[in-house]
């Protein structure tokens, strides 16, 4: 029911997710990478099929793992990169790092590491909507951490009291950093929260993209159609680390979840998910997905060039950008 | 053709700074606790909704954080928006929203975007209101980068600096004391800034200068009429503005006076009064003949009795005793000439 081209696109944009993501490993490891990054691989299909289903003009707003949220609503690569890298030409002049991007023009609104810190925000663009009477739709993207957040609760309280164009979208990845979700709530089914509020919610695999546009197709059109808010839950697993890599915390190279469960997770990778469903429905060849992976490489290629050959912030503009003139 | 003036009450000029704001730009609005009630706003609202309708003058639950993230979050896609509380001691559930996202926002994204929010604060103090409706916190606010912050003392600074606020494109704290809500002054018709960042000298005097914050303005005044009398020339210093601060004004008055009393109605520690001492110690050390002086709320919480109100809140009383203390005291250190 979906064209060759809309597929591949879905998978285009969580190539360029996964494999911008792993490019980030090694300059971690060697230290060349200082800020905290919390790689998204693991995640992608969230952030493609929810940003596939939006157009530019929809406002994103994001958290500490955000690279996948940026890119797949449309953000610069290279820009990204650059901005991991803490130099002057990234989305943010090298001044907020990995967990603070911004591409305001593709409407990729900020991301923060305050957990639950950009929900309230999100519902104050998705307010001015309202009051402007566009059709735009606002994305706050959270994780089950923040559903211990107090203005998690209050927001969904006025999104609904005001019938706000919002999606509520919590990643489910079952970790507050190190904290297993059942030592965090004593309800894991997140989707319950939206009901007190008389909030639409669904629960979603997180880890099949298809699901997961149909299921932020048919929110965004609530929204569209004044019927919002809408609360959706994506269940789903981090491939890596907390922060970094492989580790919980931070410089201790451990991952503390049980090993089986990892590997469990591998096998429902939201890549390869995708791939099996283009190769046994003969949508795609095999030829054509290398050929995107490749391009691919190149472009992440191109951006660690890119961010390379940066220059650093300059330290007599150590003040810029406090205030706006 | 300019408009004329007429006497407006300081709460009604703010009102008719908030009209005259809406009418003029759509991208205002106002969301808060009590918007529609005169029991929480007093008349600063009057009329508001009226005209403007509830999509733009939003009364809200009690979830003063997430109104206070709306409202930024609405600022950052290109609204004007105004969050008022009502007490703003209830302004501290918002902190996160506030000191978090809207002062670093800027910053930390490298001037992709911005936050041209006004947060306003009422202070509620009096009437055995107690701890937790009278906190005075512009200092917690002044501290924090990013921020400006603003406190008027008359009825045309509060619409001048309401206004300037509004058009400011960085969150602007604007802190006002319902004390003063009942006090009447010319007030000009057309809509008009008081720059942000700018104090101005309410009385000019030779021997001692007075820096002063919202109603301590007043009492500071009351003070020098007492003080002229015993022939002791005070100049009155209204602060207006935290942050920008005007130091070169401070800093012009105190070189012609060479003394200094702070009062601010605030606590001590770490306050407003500090700094600007610790300003002018750094700066114009030489020029000073006295200690400075502050006279500010002792470090307690407020009380609730009016016995112990009546002890707790500074009033010309303590200014005169401030005042009279340092041109009766002289720096005893030896400092060095000026200019050498």
């Amino acid at each position: 029911m979906y064209s060759k081209e809309f597929l591949e696109q879905l998978y285009r944009s969580m190539i360029r997710i996964r494999l911008c993501e792993e490019s980030l490993v090694e300059p971690i490891l060697r230290g060349e990478v200082k800020c905290p990054v919390h790689l998204y691989s693991g995640q992608e299909a969230i952030a493609a099929g929810v940003c596939a289903a939006l157009d530019e003009k929809d406002y994103i707003f994001g958290t500490h793992r955000s690279h996948g949220h940026y890119l797949a609503k449309g953000g610069g690569m290279r820009e990204l990169v650059a901005e991991v890298f803490c130099k002057e030409a990234g989305c943010s002049k090298g001044r907020g790092g990995s967990m603070h991007i911004i591409d305001p023009a593709k409407g990729v609104m900020g991301s923060v590491p305050i957990v639950g810190g950009t929900i309230s925000l999100a519902l104050g663009a998705a307010l001015a909507s309202k009051i402007r009477k566009e059709k735009r739709v606002t994305v706050s993207f959270f994780g089950d951490g923040a559903t211990g957040e107090g203005v998690l609760y209050e927001s969904l309280n006025f999104a609904s009291l005001k019938r706000l164009p919002i999606i509520f979208a919590c990643e489910n990845n079952f970790y507050s950093t190190h904290l297993p979700i059942r030592e965090c709530r004593p309800e894991n089914d997140i989707i319950k929260i939206g009901k007190p509020f008389c909030i639409q919610s669904y629960k979603v695999n997180g880890n099949n993209v298809l699901k997961v546009y149909e299921a932020a197709s048919k929110a965004v059109e609530f929204c569209r159609k004044g019927e919002g808010p809408i609360l959706i839950e994506f269940t789903t697993y981090r491939l890596r680390g907390h922060v970094g890599p492989d580790d919980n915390i931070q410089g201790t190279h451990a991952d503390i979840r049980p090993q089986e469960e990892i590997e469990r997770w591998k096998k429902k990778d939201p890549i390869k998910n995708l791939e099996r469903v283009l190769i046994n429905n003969r949508i795609s060849k095999k030829e054509d997905l290398r050929k995107i992976k490749q391009e691919v490489e190149q472009e992440v290629e191109a951006a660690h060039v890119f961010a390379r050959m940066s220059s650093n912030p300059n330290p007599e503009e150590l003040a810029k950008y406090v205030f706006r003139e | 053709m300019p408009l004329g003036t007429r006497k407006l009450s300081y709460s009604l000029a703010i009102n008719e700074a908030l009209h005259q704001l809406m009418l003029n730009d759509e991208s205002v609005f106002i969301i808060g606790q009590g918007v529609k009630s005169p029991w929480y706003v007093g008349n600063t609202c009057k009329g508001l909704l009226e005209e403007f309708g509830p999509e733009r003058i939003i009364d809200t639950p009690v979830s003063e954080n997430a109104m206070t993230g709306a409202a930024i979050g609405a600022a950052l896609v290109g609204m004007k928006p105004i969050v008022v509380h009502p007490r703003m001691d209830f302004m501290m559930y918002g902190l996160d929203s506030i000191i978090n996202q809207a002062a670093n926002w800027r910053y930390m994204f490298g001037g992709r975007s911005s936050v041209p929010v006004v947060i306003w604060g009422i202070i509620n103090r009096g009437g055995e209101q107690a701890a937790q409706h009278s906190q005075a916190l512009q200092a917690l606010f002044t501290h924090i980068p990013g921020l400006k912050v603003v406190m008027p003392s008359t009825p045309h600074d509060a619409k001048g600096l309401m206004i300037a606020a509004v058009r400011d494109c960085n969150p602007v704290i604007f802190i006002d004391d319902r004390w003063l809500y009942s006090i009447e002054e010319e007030v000009p018709e057309e809509i008009y800034e008081v720059p942000i960042g700018r104090g101005i000298i309410r009385k000019h005097g030779e021997q001692v200068t007075v820096v002063a914050t919202s109603f301590m303005v007043h009492e500071a005044l009351k003070a020098s009429a007492s003080l002229q009398k015993e022939g002791i020339d005070v100049e009155v210093l209204d602060l207006r503005s935290f942050k920008p601060m005007d130091t070169e004004l401070i800093f012009s008055s105190v070189k012609k006076t060479g003394r200094l009393v702070i009062a601010d109605a605030a606590w001590k520690t770490c306050g407003l009064a500090a700094e600007i001492g610790a300003l002018v110690f750094e700066t114009i050390f030489e020029y000073l003949k006295a200690p400075v002086k502050r006279v500010t709320l002792p470090d307690i919480p407020a009380p609730a009795s009016r016995i112990l109100e009546e002890v707790y809140y500074p009033t010309a009383k303590n200014i005169v005793q401030a005042v009279r203390s340092v041109i009766g005291t002289k720096i005893s250190v030896k400092i060095k000439e000026v200019g050498t």
